[in-house]
């Protein structure tokens, strides 16, 4: 546990340290800063039937951060320790395969969640210059975490793996993006097929992520997302120990 | 804790294939504890690939090797607990102050809290990093870089230390201090560390294994490697004999198997002579003197440096491939 503890403590710091760290923080909230002001001017003055967290959702920005950011984020987890050599004293230390991957994971994602937290502010904001004081629902803002959640845990183990697989940044970052994005995409699959009854439409509906999004954002959390989600973390996560661990079989 | 008795390496047929090419050819040695043992060959003889395997960080493609009496790809975590292990080229965290990161490696290797804090005040101490301990590592000296790399690798009291050529790009008075410092960690552990450099292992190890194109060509401690080369070991003398003399004694002395003569300062003349294997001519030669009365101004057997030992033992190599 401590080597683990060590080594997120570590991913976490080095997030913190760096220049990159701070400009996607700031891009992060740059880009929340820019969909909050476009929701507040779509909405000013006018009745709305979807929660503020939908609509906040609904602006391309929303998930222009969550597309880019973990990629990002997770580009330099392997691919700069390989580049630099520190890999092989890292690997050298008696620390498993598995704590290693785990760590990188988890020093990524509580980076990512971080940049996430300004947001909190907003409901607040919202509170505090709205006449109707039921504007903003804790249950939708709490289920737009958990979704930030869960879909970061996903672009973030995605990253590693593309970051195990490299050791050049730009690579990892590249190969993530359009993995992460091929797997959003499917989520358009939706719109440009016609929705006809039968398994192909239901199977759709299970892979999309804006479907997913909408849920989250009306506070509904629903397993079956969850499971999506946590799922595609796990194989990711395996993926990733696979690949450092085949330096053993090489 | 494994008996004191075991040795510290044991390498059994160890062989490293990277595709079809064969990294490291059924290497098998003993390292001793308390030996500092140099492992020394050209680049690309093997060596790295070598010392990745006894840290643990690769596989062998066949064969076994243990450390301290652990196997490393069965055990590797006892292994990795009890070796320090500096890899080629010296990887650091540039971004990290020099105790951040000394701290970070120590509770990455297990250590507590309190025990990291103490044990990196002690390899602060000991690699003379005190003035540089609160230093960003990027911002550091090529000298101190490496002094950081070896406290790392000291830092969790490993039983052995690997170093993989640890004075790589350093200029001569950074080699001198880290040697130094590496001769100073070497008392109470076992020490294996690389190099192509001959001097380097010359002057820090009692014992040399010599690697290469993957096999193991000679090993002993230098006195048994100058012994096994001094067959056909030149003698110089310088004497103030005529040269036709001088010819004339070289041809009847039976031992001798050829010989060079040239002109020294004043009336001497400087002899090369290469003796038939095993001989030492330098009693006869001084008999021989005496008898003449020519006067006898120097009287040496060249030494085999490492060098020789090592440019001998690969050059016969390539001669045979």
């Amino acid at each position: 546990m401590q080597p683990f503890l060590t080594l997120v403590r570590r991913e976490l710091g080095s997030c913190y340290v760096s220049l990159i760290g701070y400009v996607i923080i700031a891009a992060v909230q740059f880009l929340l800063g820019l969909s909050f002001i476009i929701v507040l001017q779509a909405l000013v003055n006018k009745p709305f039937d979807v929660p503020v967290t939908e609509a906040f959702f609904n602006n391309g920005l929303f998930w222009l951060v969550l597309l880019l950011a973990p990629p990002i984020i997770t580009m330099r987890t392997f691919a700069l320790e390989k580049y630099s050599g520190t890999y092989e004293t890292l690997m050298t230390a008696p620390v498993g395969d598995f704590q290693v991957v785990l760590a990188k994971f988890t020093g990524a994602l509580c980076f990512f969640m971080s940049a996430w937290l300004p947001l909190l502010a907003y409901p607040f904001l919202l509170k505090r210059f709205s006449v109707d004081l039921s504007v903003v629902d804790t249950g939708a803002v709490g289920g737009t975490f958990i979704g930030i959640f869960l879909f970061g845990a996903l672009y973030i183990s995605l990253g590693c793996f593309a970051s195990s697989l490299t050791r050049n940044q730009i690579i990892a970052a590249m190969l993530a993006i359009v993995i992460g994005l091929g797997l959003f995409l499917l989520s358009y699959l939706t719109f440009i097929i016609p929705p006809k009854p039968g398994w192909q439409s239901a199977l759709l509906q299970h892979v999309s992520m804006i479907e997913h999004m909408k849920d989250f954002t009306r506070g509904t959390v629903d397993t079956r997302h969850a499971v999506y989600y946590l799922s595609l973390t796990g194989l990711f996560l395996f993926l990733t120990l696979k690949v450092v661990e085949s330096r053993r079989w090489k | 804790m494994s008996a004191p008795t075991t040795p510290m390496i044991e390498v059994e047929n160890l062989t490293k294939r990277y595709g079809g090419r064969a990294a490291v050819r059924d290497l098998s040695f003993t390292v001793q504890r308390g030996e500092i043992v140099g492992f020394l060959g050209q680049n690309g003889a093997g060596k790295t690939t070598t010392m990745r395997m006894l840290s643990c960080f690769m596989p062998a493609t066949s064969g076994t090797a243990r450390v301290a009496g652990f196997d490393v790809f069965t055990q590797a975590d006892e292994v990795r607990r009890r070796i320090g292990y500096m890899p080629e080229g010296n990887p650091l965290h540039v971004e990290m102050r020099v105790r951040e990161y000394l701290k970070f490696r120590a509770r990455l290797k297990g250590l507590s809290a309190g025990r990291s804090r103490e044990r990196v005040d002690i390899v602060t101490e000991q690699c003379g990093l005190g003035d540089v301990a609160t230093k960003v590592i990027g911002t550091l000296s090529g000298g101190y870089r490496q002094r950081v790399g070896l406290a790392d690798a000291l830092v969790h009291e490993p039983e052995l230390i690997i170093l993989d050529e640890p004075t790589k790009n350093l200029d001569a008075h950074l080699t001198r201090a880290v040697r130094q410092l590496i001769k100073d960690v070497s008392k109470d552990r076992t020490v294996f560390i690389s190099s192509h450099l001959l001097p380097e292992v010359e002057l820090t190890c009692t014992r040399v294994i010599i690697i290469h194109q993957g096999a193991i060509r000679e090993s002993g401690t230098l006195d048994e490697l100058q012994r096994k080369m001094s067959a056909g070991q030149q003698v110089i003398a310088e004497l103030s004999g005529p040269v036709p003399d001088l010819r004339e004694a070289w041809e009847h002395m039976a031992e001798i198997e050829h010989f060079d003569i040239a002109a020294a300062e004043g009336n001497f003349h400087r002899c090369s002579l290469t003796p038939r294997a095993g001989v030492d001519l330098r009693p006869q030669i001084f008999e021989l003197a005496k008898a003449r009365g020519w006067q006898l101004r120097e009287l040496t057997r060249t030494r085999h440096s490492l060098e020789d030992i090592f440019v001998h033992v690969t050059k016969r190599e390539q001669d045979e491939a």
